[in-house]
């Protein structure tokens, strides 16, 4: 399903830590392409430096060696074309829900006029099921509200891309599955080339079209699952045999690897 | 009962109850009355002052608190952010800061005095060291607790540093500058009594310090419950201005 344009690329990409005698190497040299509508999720054990590969494109750090690629050129830092959604929300808590969906398109970089602006928010809050917390501060949100407003600030700026770093991790099962439902819903109206960062197999499975499974530190790719559903999905694909046996082949290969990892620590502090 | 008679009731009361306590050490005969006014004697005192200089006292004191408050915070908020801010400045202004701040303002009187005459020029200089460094202190701790995320949410969405500035830090910031406020009253009316006692004419404190030459206690009285009243009342304006900026603030009870 590879078929679109490479938006992303990460080309020999190599990350490392910490003064010369200390060095701490996170990422290990690299290379993987996501192209233009794709669902990309990345798994792989804890602290092998997921995080530290979307901060990357995000803009947020720079590789050590290698080059991350998007649309061709080298990224330089953080922009409104790539919406970035955080495990803690970032919502801003002096701004009601509303103004927290304006809040980017109040700023240069995509100002719009007050008209448009107020458009946009009503239709996000519609979308994401929050149009009667509009004048709402967001201490009075649950948790998935506050996720469903950051998605909803993310998207009123309209990103190309966007990027997830465990977004549904604080979230009780039943929230979990109807974020996941939620954003394979928004997707689908508005298209976007995603990467997603998670822990969870049967979500990587669940939303993405292809799944890149890390190695424990210094991080490589273990493996690139390609997954065969299509969209839309529902719920009944986790019943499906082949989602059943995806799933304990991914298990394992994570499982492995925190085995490695386990292994790693027990020599290091022999 | 409306609640609103209620709640009157229960502000109204402890001070009923202080009065109350009053009368009672004044007529118990545990201490001679004599150093005990009666309240009613302070209350008529008050009114005949009130018709003579206490109002010029109450105005010399006010101004002179929110000169110093108002001078000493104008710093404290562009250093605090300067200080929150840049990790690398606090390390070295950081001992620097808790150096002067633990400097009692009244210790340095003597010398605000021979380097600042004994003017006006001299207590705004006091009040003002004293609303600054406490006011400081407050403004840097707030801000170097700002956390990051932030920032990296509206850089995503395209914020410039002004931008992230004047629509990300500050607003996190007005709660910190309010209670920076909030403290640095307190401060500076402590202090200014003192920097009164020593050197004016004119003043809470210098009412207080002339009454006491002449054993006048009920004046003394009146001057105390004066600044009481005062620090008190600027501190309900303050909190009543906080809770409508800070509205989205989760607050306690
Ligand atoms: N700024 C930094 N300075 C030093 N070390 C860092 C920094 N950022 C991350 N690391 C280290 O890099 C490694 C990978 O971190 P990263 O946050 O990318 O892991 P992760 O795969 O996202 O883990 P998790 O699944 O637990 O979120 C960790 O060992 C971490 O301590
Ligand atoms: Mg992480």
């Amino acid at each position: 399903m590879t078929t679109g344009r490479v938006r992303i690329a990460f080309e020999g990409v190599s990350v490392a830590f910490g003064p010369p005698d200390r060095r701490l190497r996170v990422v290990d040299d690299v290379s993987y392409a996501i192209h233009d509508g794709e669902f990309v999720s990345v798994i792989g054990p804890s602290g092998c430096g997921k995080t530290t590969m979307l901060n990357m494109v995000a803009g947020f750090m720079q590789p050590t060696a290698g080059r991350v690629l998007l649309d061709g050129k080298p990224v330089t830092g953080p922009g409104p074309d790539r919406g970035v959604i955080f495990q803690e929300y970032g919502v801003f808590p002096w701004l009601t829900v509303r103004q927290n969906i304006e809040f980017g398109l109040k700023l240069r970089a995509n100002r719009r006029p007050a008209a448009e602006r107020a458009e946009i928010a009503r239709r996000y809050m519609r979308l994401m099921g929050l149009e009667d917390f509009a004048d709402a501060w967001p201490r009075t949100l649950s948790g998935g509200m506050r996720q469903r407003l950051a998605l909803a600030r993310a998207y009123a700026v309209r990103p190309q891309f966007l990027l997830m770093d465990e977004p549904f991790g604080a979230l009780d099962a039943q929230t979990r599955s109807a974020m996941q439902n939620l954003l394979l819903e928004v997707l689908r109206t508005e298209g976007k080339t995603v990467m997603l960062i998670t822990h969870s197999v049967e979500e990587a499975l669940y939303l993405s079209s292809r799944i890149v499974v890390m190695t424990a530190r210094p991080t490589r790719i273990r493996e690139i699952v390609e997954v065969p559903f299509g969209y839309p999905r529902a719920e009944a694909l986790h019943e499906q045999p082949e989602f059943g046996r995806l799933r304990s082949h991914l298990r394992d290969l994570v499982m492995q690897e925190y085995a490695a990892q386990a292994r790693q620590r027990f020599a290091v502090t022999d | 009962m409306g609640p609103g008679v209620r709640r009157a009731a229960l502000i109204l009361l402890p001070w009923l109850a202080i009065v109350a306590l009053w009368y009672g050490v004044h007529h118990s005969g545990l201490i001679s009355p004599a150093l005990v006014p009666a309240p009613h004697a302070v209350a008529a005192r008050f009114a005949e002052l009130a018709t003579g200089r206490l109002p010029l006292d109450i105005l010399m004191s006010t101004r002179r608190v929110v000169t110093g408050v108002a001078l000493g915070i104008a710093l404290a908020v562009p250093a605090g952010f300067v200080l929150g801010w840049y990790r690398q400045v606090r390390t070295f202004v950081d001992p620097l800061v808790n150096f002067f701040r633990a400097l009692p303002p009244i210790a340095l009187i003597p010398l605000v005095i021979v380097y600042f005459g004994v003017d006006e020029l001299a207590k705004t200089v006091i009040l003002f060291y004293a609303a600054f460094f406490a006011g400081v202190i407050v403004m840097y701790e707030g801000i170097s607790q700002i956390s990051p995320i932030y920032l990296r949410v509206a850089r995503t969405l395209g914020a410039s540093d002004s931008e992230i500035f004047l629509k990300v830090v500050v607003p996190m910031t007005v709660p910190h500058m309010l209670t920076a406020l909030r403290v640095a009253l307190g401060v500076a009316w402590a202090t200014l009594v003192a920097s009164e006692l020593i050197a004016a004419q004119r003043g809470l404190g210098a009412l207080i310090q002339d009454a006491a030459s002449f054993f006048q206690l009920d004046i003394i009285y009146v001057g105390i419950i004066s600044i009481g009243f005062i620090a008190l009342a600027m501190d309900l304006a303050l909190r009543r201005l906080s809770r409508r900026l800070l509205a989205w603030q989760e607050r306690m009870a």
